[in-house]
C-alpha cells in the first residue's frame, strides 16, 4: 500500500507548525514592525496550503484537518517567553535571532516535505497533487528565505554591538 | 515677457499653449523685494529650486551683498523660465531672524552657545570613545534630500569609507524609497528612465498617486499648456482625493479614479488585465526586450475589472475605461508618487506601473516615458551618492568588484566598507537607537521629530540620556531641541554645489551672498570632522583628499566613470559655461547628457553591471547573484508580479475611516522655511482635515468646525474642510509641528497618528493607511482659530 498519506500527514504537520510560528514570531517581536508585519502577511501562505492539502489530501486517503487552530493556546506562549527569558540572555534582539533560525528551519523542513510529496506525485502520474505542489512549494521556500535574509540583517548588530 | 503674479493666488500663471512635439515656449516668472526693480539688482547667480524635485532653475538677484529677488531661468530645459509659489517666495527664509548662528551644547539639560572647536571637539571625543569601545555599529547618519552632491559624496565617503558604519541613511526614504526600488526591480538599476520633456510628446499622460499640480506646479504648467493647445493629451489620475488634476483627468476625456487607500496593487493588476485581455501589449517589444511576462500574465489574470472593483470600492467600468485609454495610447507618460510610494505595498504597486510602460512598449522615445518621481530637491543625489542605503555610483552592495572599484576611487582598504548587508534603512536605524546598539546619530537638514510615523514613540527614541545627538540645521526645530550639540549650517544661496532634479538634470547652484553669523556650509562641516578625526587612506594621506566643492564634485564625477550615472563630462566650469540644466549621463561619448534612458531597449542590467539583484515583491528579502543571473542573464527589463494582500491596519468600528496625510503647494517639509515667509505661512497657516459631506454629516460636523482625529496612537486638532475625498477617507497636511507654537500639547502634528510599518522593498514608511476616528470638538473646548479662506486645499481654489 501506498505511504503517500504519511507523508501528505508530514507536510501538513510541518506548514501548520509553520504557520503558527510565523503568528508566534510576529507577536513576539512587536516592536521590530518589519518582522510583526511581514511575518503576519507570510502566515497567510501555509494557512492555505494546509486548507489546499486537507482537500487534495482526501481523494489519496489522507484526512487533514482543513481547519485548524492558527494561535498557540496563551499557557504555551507565555510559557514560552519565560523559558527563552530564564534560559537565555534576555535581549529581543538575541531572541529575534533564535526565533529566525528556529523558522528557518521549520520553513526548510517543509519544503523538504514538498520536496517529498512532488517526488511521489510523480511516480504515481497524480497530478493534482503535482499541482498543489507547484502552487505552494514557491512560497514555502520564499519563507526560508525571508527568515534567511532578516538573520543577515539583524545579526551583526546584534552580535556585534 | 517676465510675470510678477501673485503667485497665491495664482499658482500656475497664465498659458502659453502648444501642441504635441512643439516646444514649450518661454515664460520668464519674477518676484524681488517690495521696492527693488530688475535696474536695481548687481548681480544674478545661478541656482535651482531647493522647495520641491522639480529642479526649476533660476537666478539669485542680489543687491548689497542681500539676496533681492529671483528670476526663473529661460533657457532651461526644466521650467523654460517658470516659477512656482516656493520658487518665487521661499528665498526669503535665508534673512529670516531666528537663523542658527552658531554652535549649541548641551550644558546642565540646556543649550548653550559655544565655538566651533567646542562643538566640534565634543563630537570627535565623542566619536573616537564609542569607536574605540563599541566600535562603528554604534555611530549612525541621518541626511536629507536637500544638501548638495558634493555633500553626500563626502557623508558616504566619511560613514561607510572612514568610519565603516552600515548606518547612513537619508529622509528620501521618507521620499523616494520606492522611486529606487521601483527602478531597481524593473530595471536592475536606479536612474529616471524618462523625461519631462515626454510632456510635449504624450498623448496620455497617467498620474499614479501623483498630485503634480500641488507637488510640481511647474511640471504642472507645463501640462496645462499641452492641454490648452492643439490635439491635447488625456490624463488618468489615480487619486482618493478629487484634486485639480482629478478635475482635469476628466475634462480632457480621460477617467479619475479614486481607490480605497492600501489598494493600488489590485488596482494596477486590474488595469494590467484588461490590458492584456484586450490583447493591447507590445508582443514584440515583451519579446525583445523583457523578462518575466509568462508570470504576470497569470497574476494578473487573477484580477478581474469585478473582483478589482470590489477590492478599490470602485466601479467596474471605469476601471476599464481607464484600460482602455492606457491600452490605446500611441505616447504614453506615466508618473507616480507618494499616493504610492507612501502606502501599503508601494513598490509593488509602482512596479506594476514600470509594468505598464514594458508591456505597451511605451519607453524610450519621445513622450513614452516612466517617471517615477521624487519629492525632495536633491533626493536624487543622496541616493546616487550614497548618502542613503545606496552605494556610491549606483553601485551593487551584493557585488565585491563593485565595492572593490570604490575602494579604489576612495584609496581605501575594501574591508573598510561594510557590505554584509544591505545598509541599515532609517526605520530600523530609529529601532536600533530604541535599543540601545546605536549610541551616536548624527542628523544633518531634516526634522525627524516631526517627519517620521508615531512621534510619541520618535520623540522617546531621540529624547533618550544615552543617546549622544547631534543635529545640523538651519534654524531651531523640534530636533535640535533633543540634540546635545547643534551645528548652525548654510543654505542655498550661500553655498556652492551641485544638485539633480527627479529627472536627472544637473544644476549648478552658486553662492550668492555670506552665511549669517558663523553658520558654515554642509561640506565644510563634515570636512572639518573628517580632519579633527585624522581619518586616512590607504597611504597615510588624509580622507577625504578633497577640500572644497569643484575638488570634491571633481571626485565625485571621477567615481561614476562608466556607471549609468556618469558625470564624468561635468565639472562646475563647464555648467557654469553652459546653457543651465544637464541631464546625466553626460561624459564624452554624451557631452550634452542625455534626454531620456533606455532607447532601442538598451538596459543597465547585465548581471555583473546591474546595481541590484531585486527584492522579492512580498517578504523584500534580497535576491542572489545566482537567482539573477538565471533570470536575466542578458540584462533585459524585469517584469515582476506582485500579489495583493490587505493593508495591516484595516478600518474598524472604533477607527472606521482611513486616515492618508499629504502636502500643500505652499509649503515644505516642515515649514521650517516655508513657514518662516509670510506668503506661504499666510497662505496656509494652520492644520486643516478634509473629509467628505457624508463623512461630516455622521459626525455631526459642519465646514470649519473643530474636529478632533484620533487613531490607535494619538489625537489631533484640526478645522474641517469638505471637499471631493472619497467617502471613509480623511486627509491631514503633514507640515505642522510644534516650533511656532511653543508649549503646546502634541495635538498638532499629522505623525502623532501614523503607524510605524513600512514597504518590505523600499522601506519607505507607511502614511496613508491608519485607521482613524473623526469627531467634533466642542466649541469653546479650545481657543478658536479662524479657519483663513486659506486656497490651499484643491477643493477650495480654482
Ligand atoms: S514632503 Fe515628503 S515627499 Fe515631499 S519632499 Fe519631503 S519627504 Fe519627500
Amino acid at each position: 500500500m501506498s505511504k503517500l498519506p504519511l507523508a501528505l500527514r508530514a507536510l501538513h504537520r510541518a506548514e501548520l507548525s509553520l504557520g503558527r510560528d510565523l503568528l508566534m514570531v510576529a507577536d513576539r517581536h512587536e516592536a521590530d514592525h518589519e518582522i510583526r508585519y511581514v511575518a503576519r502577511d507570510l502566515a497567510r501562505w501555509p494557512r492555505i496550503h494546509v486548507q489546499r492539502l486537507a482537500e487534495v489530501g482526501a481523494a489519496h486517503g489522507a484526512h487533514l484537518n482543513a481547519d485548524p487552530h492558527w494561535s498557540l493556546p496563551m499557557l504555551s506562549k507565555t510559557s514560552q517567553k519565560v523559558s527563552v527569558a530564564l534560559g537565555r540572555r534576555p535581549e529581543p534582539a538575541l531572541l529575534l535571532l533564535a526565533d529566525l533560525r528556529r523558522l528557518h528551519r521549520k520553513a526548510a523542513g517543509a519544503s523538504l516535505d514538498w520536496e517529498i510529496v512532488a517526488q511521489a506525485a510523480h511516480a504515481m502520474q497524480a497530478t493534482d497533487l503535482l499541482e498543489l505542489s507547484q502552487q505552494c512549494h514557491p512560497q514555502t521556500l520564499r519563507i526560508m528565505r525571508w527568515a534567511n535574509a532578516q538573520l543577515k540583517v539583524h545579526s551583526p548588530q546584534a552580535i556585534a554591538s | 515677457m517676465t510675470n510678477d503674479r501673485n503667485a497665491i493666488a495664482d499658482i500656475w500663471g497664465g498659458r502659453t499653449p502648444y501642441g504635441p512635439g512643439e516646444s514649450w515656449p518661454a515664460r520668464v516668472d519674477m518676484h524681488l523685494a517690495e521696492g527693488v526693480t530688475e535696474a536695481d539688482v548687481q548681480r544674478w547667480v545661478r541656482t535651482a529650486s531647493l522647495l520641491h524635485s522639480n529642479g526649476d532653475a533660476m537666478d539669485i538677484a542680489v543687491r548689497d551683498g542681500k539676496i533681492v529677488g529671483v528670476r526663473g531661468r529661460a533657457d532651461d530645459i526644466v521650467n523654460r523660465g517658470r516659477l512656482g509659489p516656493k520658487d518665487l517666495y521661499g528665498w526669503q527664509a535665508n534673512a529670516s531672524p531666528d537663523r542658527l548662528t552658531q554652535p549649541l551644547i548641551r550644558q546642565g539639560g540646556r543649550l548653550v552657545r559655544c565655538d566651533w572647536d567646542t562643538a566640534m571637539n565634543r563630537i570627535v571625543a565623542q566619536s573616537k570613545d564609542l569607536l574605540g569601545t563599541h566600535g562603528p555599529s554604534a555611530i549612525a547618519f541621518y541626511t536629507s534630500g536637500q544638501l548638495f552632491a558634493e555633500e553626500y559624496f563626502t557623508l558616504a565617503a566619511i560613514g561607510h569609507g572612514a568610519i565603516g558604519t552600515n548606518h547612513m541613511d537619508g529622509n528620501t526614504r521618507l521620499c523616494t524609497a520606492t522611486a529606487a526600488a521601483a527602478l531597481k526591480e524593473s530595471f536592475a538599476c536606479d536612474g529616471q528612465p524618462g523625461s519631462y520633456l515626454d510632456v510635449d510628446h504624450a498623448d496620455v499622460i497617467a498620474m499614479f498617486g501623483h498630485n503634480v499640480a500641488e507637488t510640481q506646479p511647474v511640471l504642472w504648467m507645463r501640462v496645462l499648456d499641452r492641454l490648452a493647445g492643439s490635439q491635447p493629451p488625456r490624463l488618468i489620475c489615480v487619486d482618493p482625493r478629487d484634486t485639480h488634476v482629478a478635475r482635469a483627468a476628466r475634462d480632457s476625456g480621460g477617467v479619475h479614479l479614486a481607490p480605497l487607500p492600501g489598494t493600488n496593487l489590485a488596482l494596477m493588476n486590474g488595469l494590467l488585465h484588461e490590458i492584456v485581455a484586450n490583447d493591447w501589449v507590445d508582443h514584440a517589444y515583451v519579446q525583445a526586450n523583457t523578462v518575466g511576462w509568462a508570470e504576470l500574465r497569470e497574476r494578473v489574470a487573477e484580477y478581474p475589472p469585478d473582483r478589482v472593483a470590489r477590492i478599490c470600492g470602485i466601479d467596474a467600468a471605469a476601471i476599464r475605461t481607464a484600460a482602455g485609454v492606457l491600452g490605446k495610447a500611441q505616447r504614453l507618460l506615466s508618473t507616480v508618487l507618494q499616493g504610492f510610494y507612501q502606502s501599503h505595498q508601494a513598490s509593488a504597486a509602482s512596479v506594476q506601473v514600470n509594468n505598464l510602460n514594458l508591456i505597451r512598449g511605451q519607453l524610450g522615445r519621445p513622450g513614452a516615458g516612466i517617471l517615477q518621481m521624487n519629492g525632495q530637491p536633491t533626493a536624487e543625489n543622496t541616493r546616487e551618492c550614497g548618502a542613503d542605503g545606496d552605494m556610491s555610483g549606483f553601485r551593487n552592495w551584493s557585488n565585491d568588484a563593485h565595492v572593490a572599484d570604490l575602494a579604489k576611487h576612495w584609496n581605501l582598504e575594501i574591508k573598510q566598507i561594510p557590505h554584509m548587508t544591505p545598509p541599515t534603512h532609517a526605520m530600523q536605524m530609529f529601532r536600533y537607537i530604541e535599543q540601545g546598539s546605536i549610541k551616536m546619530l548624527w542628523v544633518s537638514a531634516t526634522n525627524p521629530a516631526v517627519s517620521l510615523p508615531e512621534l510619541a514613540r520618535i520623540r522617546s527614541i531621540l529624547g533618550q540620556e544615552r543617546l549622544f545627538l547631534v543635529v545640523q540645521d538651519i534654524f531651531p526645530t523640534e530636533t535640535t531641541e533633543l540634540a546635545d550639540v547643534v551645528l548652525p549650517a548654510a543654505t542655498w544661496g550661500e553655498k556652492t554645489g551641485c544638485f539633480t532634479n527627479a529627472c536627472r538634470v544637473v544644476h549648478l547652484s552658486e553662492r550668492a551672498v555670506e552665511p549669517p553669523g558663523e553658520a558654515r556650509a554642509d561640506l565644510d562641516i563634515f570636512l572639518d570632522y573628517a580632519r579633527g578625526m585624522d581619518f586616512r587612506d590607504k597611504d597615510g594621506k588624509p580622507f577625504p583628499a578633497w577640500h572644497d566643492a569643484p575638488s570634491a564634485f571633481a571626485a565625485w564625477a571621477a567615481s561614476t566613470q562608466g556607471r549609468p550615472c556618469d558625470y564624468t563630462g561635468l565639472s562646475h566650469d563647464v555648467l557654469r559655461e553652459r546653457v543651465s540644466g544637464v541631464p546625466w549621463p553626460c561624459n564624452a561619448e554624451h557631452p550634452d547628457g542625455t534626454e531620456r534612458l533606455y532607447a532601442d531597449g538598451k538596459f543597465s542590467a547585465a548581471p555583473d553591471y546591474c546595481e541590484s539583484y531585486g527584492r522579492d515583491m512580498v517578504t523584500g528579502a534580497p535576491f542572489e547573484a545566482s537567482d539573477y543571473k538565471a533570470l536575466n542573464p542578458d540584462g533585459k527589463a524585469i517584469l515582476r508580479a506582485g500579489e495583493y494582500l490587505p493593508p495591516h491596519e484595516a478600518p474598524s468600528g472604533e477607527y472606521p475611516l482611513v486616515l492618508i496625510t499629504g502636502r500643500t503647494v505652499y509649503h515644505f517639509h516642515t515649514r521650517t522655511k516655508t513657514g518662516r515667509v509670510a506668503e506661504l505661512q499666510q497662505a496656509a497657516p494652520e492644520i486643516w482635515v478634509e473629509c467628505s459631506a457624508g463623512d461630516a454629516r455622521r459626525a455631526g460636523l459642519a465646514e470649519g468646525d473643530l474636529a478632533e482625529i484620533s487613531t490607535a496612537r494619538g489625537a489631533v486638532r484640526a478645522r474641517l474642510r469638505i471637499t471631493g475625498v472619497r467617502n471613509g477617507v480623511l486627509f491631514l497636511p503633514f507640515h505642522y509641528g510644534y516650533w511656532d507654537r511653543p508649549g503646546a500639547e502634541h495635538s498638532r502634528a499629522a505623525n502623532e497618528l501614523t503607524q510605524t510599518d513600512w514597504d518590505p522593498v523600499s522601506k519607505q514608511p507607511l502614511y496613508k493607511t491608519a485607521a482613524a476616528a473623526l469627531a467634533k470638538v466642542p466649541e469653546g473646548a479650545d481657543p478658536v482659530v479662524p479657519v483663513q479662506p486659506t486656497r490651499a486645499s484643491t477643493g477650495a481654489m480654482q
